[in-house]
């Protein structure tokens, strides 16, 4: 599971309704290579939940330089989107869990597959 | 198992049947092709812009087969399955997007605005029925358009290849979109050949537009209706009197034209198309 991906990720179990963001608990996590993006990243930026995402790099000790807060005129900066693509499509959680900040209830990540299927009772 | 091959949501539930199709059937490379030209078909139906790599869904992205096209085409995507199995073939196939491990009448478990589009081949037929005593179709139908609705940005598409297995179905599945908030309809390319047809609900999140054309229906563009057109036709046949009916000049150009609608090659008419031959044929 990328970062990016964990940026959208929401729980949606019944009866809850702050279900975002899920807290990480990693077991394993990769960082690998993959080729850079500038237009993405560029236009994925609006999209993101910022603090978000700097706390789930934190929580992975891979947030190295990436600012904790949003920088104007990103589009043009091409070192802050280097930093950007490295967080969203370079580190993966490969094993772990996903933690619903309301509930507790925690979503089992196995080879970098998030389980989001829902019991009975939540669904 | 040959019998209900054609409807395998009737056989089991998807992360069963999945497994018993892996293991019992030879992936073709037919297969393989059909996905693919499939996925290439609800790409374009997605009116993506030009050149630009987007945010994908992929609902019931099984083995990956249509994110791979995806990710050729240089779009970065998240795919959604129910089976554990489809999802570990997936892995060892080394696809590009990321996989969630999902059941889609459970809802789509993303924020708002999140994906550019949203594709899924031959998936949406297993909400139609209910694997569990507790499940009722209209309502897991309803719960993923409804969130899948929110989870897409605003003028996003999402477009479903599936095979109706009647029109009862294709009602249910169309009337809970349009209650989640989806404007759009059916296309269907080939609607004259059994052996092409291929349905795609194409669904529009926010803005209302045009529903884009079905390939090969152009010829089909007439004045009259061809289903009076074929009544005449049939009759007349009938009245031949002990000729066969399978051998006048009329019968070959009504079959060419047949052919041609199907979306066939077919040589042009000339002054020797059906013209009587020497014996010796």
């Amino acid at each position: 599971m990328k970062l990016l991906t964990h940026n959208m990720l929401t729980s949606h179990v019944k009866g809850v309704t702050k279900g975002y963001p899920l807290l990480i608990k990693a077991t394993e996590v990769k960082v690998s290579e993959e080729e850079f993006n500038p237009n993405f990243v560029s236009r994925m930026i609006p999209k993101l939940e910022w603090s978000a995402l700097v706390q789930a790099a934190d929580g992975l000790g891979h947030l190295q330089d990436l600012p904790t807060e949003l920088i104007a005129d990103y589009e043009a900066n091409e070192d802050f989107l280097r930093k950007v693509h490295r967080v969203l499509l370079e580190v993966e959680v490969l094993e772990g869990c996903l933690q619903c900040p309301e509930s507790g209830r925690e979503f089992p990540i196995t080879r970098g597959v998030p389980n989001m299927l829902l019991n009975e009772e939540e669904a | 198992m040959a019998s209900s091959c054609r409807r395998p949501e009737h056989m089991a539930p998807p992360e069963i049947v999945s497994i018993i199709i892996f293991f019992n059937e030879r992936i073709t490379s037919r297969m393989i092709e059909i996905q693919s030209q499939m996925s290439e078909r609800a790409v374009e139906l997605l009116n993506l812009p030009e050149d630009q790599s987007c945010f994908l869904l992929d609902v019931g992205c099984g083995s990956g087969l249509s994110g791979d096209y995806l990710s050729e085409e240089g779009h970065y995507w998240v795919g959604v399955d129910i089976s554990t199995a489809m999802l570990n073939v997936a892995l060892d196939r080394d696809v590009e997007g990321d996989l969630v491990l999902g059941d889609m009448g459970e809802g789509m478990p993303f924020r708002a605005g999140t994906f550019d589009g949203c594709i899924s081949i031959s998936a949406l037929q297993w909400l139609c029925n209910a694997d569990k005593k507790t499940h009722s179709p209209p309502k897991r139908l309803y719960t993923f358009f409804s969130t899948l609705y929110s989870s897409l940005a605003r003028g996003a598409r999402a477009v479903f290849q599936l095979y109706p297995e009647n029109s009862e179905q294709l009602e249910l599945i169309t009337s809970q979109a349009m209650k989640a908030g989806f404007s759009g309809g059916m296309v269907v390319d080939y609607p004259n050949s059994t052996k092409a047809k291929k349905f795609f609900l194409c669904l529009f999140a926010g803005v209302s537009a045009n529903l884009p054309k079905g390939l090969g229906t152009e010829s089909a563009d007439k004045g009259v209706p061809s289903q009076v057109q074929f009544t005449g036709q049939r009759s007349r046949f009938k009245n031949m009197k002990g000729k066969s009916a399978k051998k006048g000049k009329d019968w070959v150009l009504e079959k060419k034209e047949r052919r041609r609608r199907q979306g066939r090659e077919v040589r042009a008419d000339t002054k020797y198309t059906a013209r009587q031959r020497r014996p010796h044929f």
